[in-house]
């Protein structure tokens, strides 16, 4: 009884933060969806062909194109529109191959026990011990630059904080009592594994995922940025600013890229902290009713 | 029929930690017949629950061995349980059902293990009905329940898969008193109709007493004392089963405090 | 009774979304332990709850609770504080609960003396020293440097009623207070509640589903069932001559009660 005696204080002071938090999620959300409108159908609508170099160099902003040209003659607009189409799908892919990577090794790690675990939470403890951008840009070095590259460095990087929470969830529910008794009632480690732990494992991958895209699309950006990922002249945001470099008086060249970078970022990462308080109540609430619940 | 009993343990020792092992287990041998109820009494902390696991496969065994129908029990490890025959019924309610899967799924798991091994089949509902409750509970969650419920699902669960042997550790301490005569009742009553040894885990007497065959009081890791129920009742040998039975206090309304073993008595007991 | 109650409880109800307890008297008399027995759910653990003010929000309540002259229901805050601890005390099932993992007993002990009651720091430790002793904690002093999962769950409870005797409260609230112990250890806390509801005169209100604790140190005992109090009598007469239907069935329901071995006494 005790600790549900404290929830009325503690739900308040959260409720605070709460009411802000479900506005930024909508937000989040509308600005998410727009860009993913924008980086499907980009090449139908706009103006000029993003990698055609037709128009007068470093034009600012105007009628002609109303973000301006690069230093060859490329439209800023339709190239930072198309730039959606590579970055958004390419970092939503990499956050997808880095949950299902990680869940997996976290999942088998926390379930098998033993040497298995040992062997592969120290794979992990070794990547998550090098500064992950760093260790990125060695990968992609390596590989050699292309985008396809720059997203396998980028996945290699960042799979370990799947296994990690993956493999404590596991690991937690591993000696559940419903887990020994379908165990018991014959299920296989794999369908026990599947049924009965991997459900409830979900939830937290799915809040860190969300808040991993902005991350994962920074990465990206910072990689393409470095001359690592995507190659000219593809349009992507990173390498639209490091282009932006070689003129600094023209500043829309790299502005809108960085902005609709941080709107990006942004936008998941609202959704993300949204996606969090929703979970955490939960898992308040079910932590409470065990509390006080006829436990002996 | 001279068979051999369905569950037996011969000098089973379960040791915990590395370097200061603790030995929670030490040289326990029970045997359990079909068709009977067998108790296994003590405090907390004095080894009953690591036996019981250490029964089901849970716990790994130091040394000796536990046969289950005269086969040795293989370790709950990586390997999938082929014999579906020991089944088990836990402390805790909350934590017995998979919270995220309808009680009629669930127990349909129990049934197919049953079928699994060759045995007849049956319905999730009947088994709902059963243990008492509304045969068209199958399409709700656990939470949906309340913790005697979820024990008598969880119950309904284990029984589906006909097993020979059910083990229950502690399975009635965490539900409410009016309810923990009637879920013990049923347990009994379950296992006697399938012919079925019954291994009961509990720290409360007054249950035992009344439906257990054979009482097993298991101290410091040992057992003490075993014997018919209503003998080792009535004539309590070791002085620790006797202090455990002094200890209860009477619903007599005389206002008597049982008596409190002092530490010196404790010390003797070992 | 000739004496006056210390905490007087009446017409109490208690809703929280749908009524919960619905007009509940009761009398708590120095140096007597009251038992308020019933089945989980029948609102017992409310109405203790609803001494300390410890509701959850959101719950209405109504009815009167006085402690001397102070009047509970609907207090606020600050007197509520000043009642806490201080004159009526709680104890829980589950040790755990109401001791802090992180604080050292001795910390937890004299923090609480010195707040309530203004001692200095070596006048604290002394007091907690006795109140140690007095819970039969062994090696008193040692305990005091001790954390609580230093202790097994019978000595966790002797910690956790020195901390509700502390200030000397004229009330004590035990909700459940042997209901996770071993029988021996059980037996040890009912004689040490006992002792202290004798020696203190003080004021126990004993709230537990197991009859066998009722019929062991409750002097007197309430049967509740769905919110209300159902039968009231003292110790002797309930269990040998249970009135209301539902009081005989609790107790037939006990496992080796002489009401089922013995039907016809």
């Amino acid at each position: 009884m005790t600790s549900s005696i404290l929830t009325p204080a503690r739900a308040r002071r959260r409720r605070i933060g709460a009411q802000w938090r479900a506005p930024l999620g909508i937000v989040g959300a509308v600005v998410a969806l727009a860009w993913i409108l924008v980086a499907c159908t980009a090449p139908l609508w706009v103006p000029y062909d993003p990698v055609a170099q037709g128009l007068p160099r470093l034009q600012p902003p105007g009628p002609e194109a109303i973000l301006g040209t690069d230093s060859v003659g490329r439209d800023v607009f339709s190239r930072l529109m198309a730039g959606a189409g590579v970055t958004i799908p390419l970092a939503l892919l990499l956050v997808g191959c880095s949950v299902v990577l990680g869940t997996l090794v976290g999942a088998i790690a926390g379930y098998a026990g033993r040497w298995v675990d040992e062997t592969l939470m120290r794979i992990t403890d070794l990547v998550m011990a090098f500064p992950t951008v760093i260790l990125a840009m060695v990968i992609a070095a390596s590989l050699g630059p292309s985008l396809f590259n720059a997203v396998i460095a980028a996945i290699v990087v960042s799979w370990p904080q799947y296994a990690r929470v993956s493999r404590s969830i596991v690991l937690s529910l591993r000696g559940q009592n419903y887990v020994i008794a379908s165990r018991l009632l014959g299920y296989s480690p794999a369908r026990s594994l599947w049924t009965d732990i991997l459900p409830n494992v979900a939830g937290p991958i799915l809040v860190l995922a969300s808040l991993d895209i902005g991350t994962a699309i920074l990465l990206l950006s910072g990689l393409s940025f470095l001359g690592l990922g995507a190659q000219p002249p593809t349009a992507e945001w990173g390498s639209m600013i490091s282009g932006a470099m070689e003129n600094f008086d023209a500043w829309w060249i790299g502005v809108f890229p960085g902005l609709a970078i941080l709107t990006v970022v942004m936008a998941f990462n609202f959704i993300g902290d949204t996606l969090r308080d929703a979970f955490d109540p939960l898992a308040r609430a079910q932590s409470i009713a065990a509390n006080t619940g006829e436990t002996a | 029929m001279s068979e051999s009993p369905v569950l037996e343990s011969r000098d089973v020792t379960v040791s915990y930690g590395g370097r200061r092992p603790v030995h929670a287990v030490r040289g326990v041998s029970i045997r359990v017949e079909r068709g009977e109820t067998v108790a296994l009494v003590g405090e907390s902390g004095c080894g009953k629950s690591s036996l019981a696991r250490a029964v089901v496969g849970m716990e790994r065994i130091g040394s000796g061995t536990v046969l289950f129908d005269g086969e040795p029990v293989p370790p709950l490890g990586l390997r999938t349980r082929k014999n579906t025959g020991i089944q088990m019924v836990f402390q805790d309610p909350n934590t017995s059902l998979n919270p995220r899967r309808r009680v009629g799924d669930q127990i349909e798991d129990g049934i197919a293990a049953a079928t699994a091994r060759g045995l007849a089949g049956s319905s999730a509902g009947d088994w709902l009905e059963r243990v008492g409750l509304p045969a068209a509970s199958v399409s709700r969650y656990p939470h949906e329940f309340s913790g005697g419920q979820k024990q008598r699902i969880a119950i309904a669960r284990a029984i589906a898969a006909r097993p020979r042997l059910l083990v229950a550790d502690e399975p009635i301490s965490a539900l409410d008193a009016s309810t923990q005569s009637s879920v013990a009742a049923l347990m009994k009553d379950l296992t006697r109709e399938l012919g079925a040894g019954m291994l009961f885990i509990s720290h409360d007497l007054a249950v035992v007493r009344r439906f257990a065959d054979r009482t097993l009081v298991m101290l410091a890791g040992e057992i003490v004392e075993s014997g018919e129920t209503a003998r080792l009742w009535a004539e309590p040998q070791h002085p620790y089963t006797r202090a455990l039975l002094a200890a209860i206090p009477e619903p007599d309304g005389s206002g008597r405090i049982p008596a409190s073993p002092s530490a010196e008595e404790r010390r003797s007991w070992l | 009774m000739s004496r006056d109650a210390v905490l007087s409880i009446s017409e109490l109800h208690i809703s929280i979304g749908r009524p919960l307890v619905t007009g509940i008297s009761l009398d708590l008399y120095p140096g007597r332990v009251t038992g308020l027995a019933g089945e989980s759910g029948s609102g017992k653990t409310l109405t203790s709850m609803a001494v300390l003010g410890l509701l959850p929000r959101g719950a209405r309540v109504t009815g009167s609770i006085r402690c001397g002259d102070t009047e509970l229901v609907g207090a606020d805050r600050r007197t509520l504080s000043a009642v806490r601890g201080r004159r009526v005390a709680m104890v829980f099932q589950d040790p755990s609960a109401s001791l802090h993992p992180q604080l050292s007993v001795g910390v937890q002990l004299t923090d609480h003396v010195r707040r309530h009651l203004g001692l200095s720091r070596r006048a604290a430790r002394q007091r907690a020293v006795e109140l140690l002793e007095r819970v039969q904690v062994p090696e008193p002093e040692a305990a005091l440097a001790r954390y609580p999962h230093q202790f097994s769950g019978g000595q966790r409870q002797r910690i956790a009623i020195a901390i509700a005797l502390a200030c000397d409260p004229e009330v004590l609230l035990a909700d459940e207070p042997t209901t996770a112990l071993d029988v021996t250890v059980q037996a040890g806390i009912l004689q040490l509640l006992h002792q202290l509801a004798e020696e203190r005169q003080l004021a126990v209100l004993l709230v537990t589903h197991d009859l066998g604790v009722m019929s062991a140190i409750a002097d007197e005992v309430a049967v509740m069932r769905a919110g209300v109090i159902v039968e009231r009598a003292p110790r002797a007469a309930l269990f040998s001559a249970p009135q209301h239907p539902y009081t005989r069935q609790l107790l037939a329901a006990l496992p080796g009660s002489r009401l089922e071995e013995e039907p016809d006494v």
